[in-house]
This record gives C-alpha cells, structure tokens and sequence, in this order.
C-alpha cells in the first residue's frame, strides 16, 4: 500500500517534469517543422474518416433520442437547436477526445514506445540529437493544434446527422434548420467548448509521449505503453472535461 | 584477481579513452560494473569479450552518457565526460559513432533518410546534392548502394548490421563503439565486417572499442583484447596472450 501510494507521487512527479521539459524546448530552436507537419498529417487528416462516422452518429442519434422527450411537451421546434447545443458544448468534444485517446495516445505510445525498446531514441541520442524535441515535442505540437479541428469537424458533421435524424420524422429543409441551429448558438457557449479541446489535445499527445518514451526494456512493455497510454488520457480527458464545466460554470 | 598478460602492445601512447573505477549498478541487487578500467590509445582497436550479460553494453553506453555512471571517472579526449554538461556531452558524442547491437535503424525512415537524418542536422552547411553524394558514399563503404530506398523492415539481419555502420560512418567519427558488429551473422558475412572494421581503422587512424563474441572478428580486429568478469577486468592481452594463458576459463573462450 505504501509503495503503491509512492509510486503514484513519483508518476506525478515524473509526468510534471515531463510536462515542464514541453515547455522548456518548444520555443528553443532548431525547430523540427518537417516532422511537426507529418505529424499533424497523422493525427489530424488521418482520423477524419473515424471522427466523420461518429461524428454523424452523434448528431444522428442524439435527435432521435431527444425527440420523443420534446414532442411531449409540444417543443418539436427545439430539436434543431437543443441537439446542436449539446454536440457543440459538449459530446462532440468529449467524445471526439476518447475516439483520440484510443486512436492518437496509443498511436504514439506504441510507436515510441518501440522506438525506446529498439534502442532507436538511444541511437538520436548518442548523435547528439535531442529526442525528445525531434518526437516528443513535435507530436505533443501537433495533436494540440488537431484535436481542435478534429472537434469543430465532429461538430459540424454531428449537427448534419441531426439535420438527417430530423427529417426521418418530418421535413425540414437545410436553410430553416440551419437557421434554428445558428440561432441558438452564443459565441460564449462555443468559445469555452474550443478552448477546452486544446487541453484535451495536449493532455492525449503528452500521455501517449510519456508512456512511449518511459516504456521499459522488452517488448511486452510496447503493449503495455500503449495500453496504458489510452487509459490514462481517456481518464484525463474526462477530468479536463470536468474541471472545464466547473469553471465556465463559476463565470456565468 | 587480474590476470595481467606480458608483452601489450599499444600503436600509440596517447590514450582517447581512459576509465577508471567504473561502477553501475541497476537497483539494490545488480551490481553490474565494480570498478572497470579501460584505456584505449589513438589509433587502437580494443576488443571487449565477456559472458552474456556481464556488462560490456552497459560500459560503452556509459561512455557515451547513455547510462549514467555511479562512480568513477570517464575521459574521452581527455574531458571526463560524467562532469560535462548536455550541449558539452553533445559535442563529444558528435565525434564519437556508435554501433548497436541491434543497428537500431529508424523504422519509420528509408535507409536514405537514416542516414542523411544525423548529417542535415550537424552539418548544415551541406547542399542536399552534398548530403547525397556522403549517403551514397557511406553505402558503397558497406557494400549497400541498392538499399537506399528500402525501409529498414525490408533489410535481412545482416545488411540492418551493415546500414547501421554506414550510419555510424557518415559523421566520420574519431572513435567507433561496436557492439557485437558480426552477432547472429554468416562466417563469410562476418569476415566482411571484420575486414570493414580493419579498413576503416587503417583509413582513418579511429580508435574503436569492438565488443564482439566472435573469436573470429576479435582475432582479426583486435590489437588488444580485454576480458570482463563479474564487473570488472579479469584478464587482458593481444589474442596470442590470451590463448595461451595459464587460466582455463579465460582459455575456454579460445576454444
Ligand atoms: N536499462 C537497464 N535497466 C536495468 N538493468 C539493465 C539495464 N541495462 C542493462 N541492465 C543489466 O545489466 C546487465 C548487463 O547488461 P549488458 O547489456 O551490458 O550485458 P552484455 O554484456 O552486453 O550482454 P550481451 O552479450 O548479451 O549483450 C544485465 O544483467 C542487465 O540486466
Ligand atoms: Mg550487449
């Protein structure tokens, strides 16, 4: 039980400074930009076909749930908007983040953590380049600046499944539907919806980073990287997620 | 006990490298290295033989700042390097080519890209006309110029051993580290890159440390050969020395 809770303070401890090395070499030249851009063709272009499919789902099953609810109290008219609200300021984000957490942490966590295992970051490191800027950095750089994107998309292939869920049961057309949907989004719903998705995009780069680049000698331990780095970011987009609302909630 | 062999011959006095009292241990109950000294003078090829797991992996990445030594000193160019901060480690370590007991080549890179990875970014002066004619090069050395466009997957054993060398080569370093170059090779393979070895010796005047359990290679390659035991020097000597020394288990490796 000790050592258990003592290895949860050197975790932390560990993951801090790891944190702090981000910041310390993400301004210092030479910059690795070829890699940061390979990197955000990865992260960000190679998932738009996973975040497109759950994206509309969302939007798509989330109207149909609502809808029964709604038509109770006679607020059919609402469903445009109540289901673009709930998408923007929170499922997409939150789901999107977990879609990333599995397919980006564990992405980076395998890779480096092979990396680690095959001596391959030993090798950067005796000829004098530095591994942790040409990998670690780059990847953390790119999954903070895609994440985002990847949201807003989600968002706006959630909100054309719920233009398609709405028109299973009548017909709306796309101008008046998307009228309802504009109309009900305030700038201060979305803006604290985006700003917390660089959060999520930073913690899911970082956790993938950190397990990969910890990983231990052996190649059970690649798996182990991987794995571990979905659950962890998983977890740390819920609390961010958490810790988000708490806050946004004290403003208005 | 130390089983000093007479008659060392060194090809220069001038020692590159020079270790004294190293130790490293990994957690309470593995006391890997206990005081190992090592000197290599200009020019030298030094062979390190040892049983699986005595350490010999774990001493030249100490040389390199790879591991971080306990105790005891490590001069490299005369600078010990376990006092040297990270910008001074680098500067040494740029001169120093290391080869990997599993060539460690870059999966998610051709072997183009490997090896014009280290050169673009320490030599920036280099056109990208330079950087191909040093890759090529550095190919045709290992007897490799069809492989450059192949990704390291695609690579048998063998020729992952001979691109991680042109890798190591391409910085024209001052002093090679190789570990077990011709492990889990073919003889005739083998004997290619001993004869490599020797060449790039001869070419270039490097110091090298060969760390090798082919009796083969430390025959060839070998001015000198020292024998790691339970973390420490056990016994050290030219081959002929060593064959006949008056301790079996030193003997038994001869056999
Ligand atoms: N990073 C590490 N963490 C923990 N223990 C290590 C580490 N690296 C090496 N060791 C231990 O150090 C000892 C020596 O390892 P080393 O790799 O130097 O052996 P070796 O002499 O090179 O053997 P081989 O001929 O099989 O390559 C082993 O007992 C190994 O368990
Ligand atoms: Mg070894």
């Amino acid at each position: 039980m000790l050592t258990y809770i003592k290895n949860i303070f050197n975790d932390v401890g560990d993951v801090s400074l790891f944190t702090i090395r981000f910041f310390k070499e993400v301004f210092k030249p030479p910059y690795e930009i070829k890699e940061f851009f390979k990197q955000c063709y990865f992260i960000g272009y190679k998932s738009l076909p996973l975040v497109a499919i759950t994206g509309f789902i969302m939007g798509l099953v989330l109207t149909l749930q609502s809808r029964p609810t709604l038509a109770e109290f006679g607020a059919e008219s609402w469903l445009p908007g109540m289901v673009a609200l709930s998408l923007v300021k929170e499922i997409a984000p939150v789901i999107t983040g977990l879609i990333c957490a599995g397919k980006i942490a564990s992405g980076i966590g395998a890779e480096l953590g092979s990396m680690k295992v095959t001596e391959q970051i030993d090798a950067m490191e005796v000829s004098a380049i530095n591994p942790y800027k040409y990998l670690v950095v780059t990847r953390v750089l790119a999954a903070t600046l895609m994440i985002p994107l990847l949201v807003v998309f989600a968002d706006g292939v959630g909100i054309i499944g719920g233009f398609a869920g709405v028109n299973i049961h009548s017909d709306v057309n796309m101008v008046r539907y998307s009228e309802q949907v504009i109309k009900s989004l305030d700038f201060i719903d979305v803006i604290p919806a985006v700003i917390k998705t660089f959060f999520f995009g930073f913690s899911i780069g970082l956790v993938g980073c950190y397990k990969g680049f910890n990983a231990a000698n052996g190649t059970e331990s690649v798996g182990k990287a991987a794995n571990s780095a979905v659950v962890v970011a998983s977890l740390t987009v819920f609390i961010l997620d958490m810790m988000a609302v708490q806050i946004v909630d004290l403003f208005y | 006990m130390i089983v000093q062999e007479k008659n060392i011959t060194k090809k220069s006095g001038e020692s590159v490298i020079d270790i004294k009292g190293l130790y490293k241990s990994f957690g309470e109950h593995n006391d890997v290295l206990k005081g190992v000294d090592i000197n290599v003078g200009q020019g030298e090829n030094l062979v390190i033989i040892g049983k699986s797991g005595s350490g010999k992996s774990v001493t030249i990445k100490c040389l390199v700042g790879l591991v971080e030594a306990d105790k005891g000193e490590i001069k490299v160019f005369g600078t010990d390097i376990t006092k040297l901060n990270n910008a001074e480690l680098n500067a040494i370590r740029i001169r120093i080519g290391f080869l990997f007991q599993n060539a460690a080549l870059y999966d998610s890179m051709t072997v183009r890209e490997n090896l014009s990875f280290p050169l673009k970014r320490h030599s920036k002066k280099l056109s990208s006309a330079e950087i191909e004619t040093a890759v090529v090069e550095a190919l045709e050395s290992v007897g490799l110029e069809e492989a450059i466009d192949k990704m390291p997957s695609e690579l048998s054993g063998g020729m992952r051993k001979r691109i991680g060398l042109a890798r190591t080569l391409i910085l024209n370093p001052e002093i090679i580290l190789y570990d077990e170059p011709t492990t889990g090779l073919d003889t005739i393979t083998s004997k290619e890159i001993s004869d490599l070895i020797l060449a790039i010796q001869n070419k270039n005047n490097t110091t090298s440390i060969i760390i090798t359990h082919d009796m083969a290679c430390a025959k060839l390659t070998g001015d000198r050969i020292m024998v790691l035991k339970d973390g420490v020097i056990y016994a050290e000597g030219t081959y002929e020395n060593l064959e006949k020394s008056e301790d079996e288990w030193v003997r038994s490796f001869f056999v």
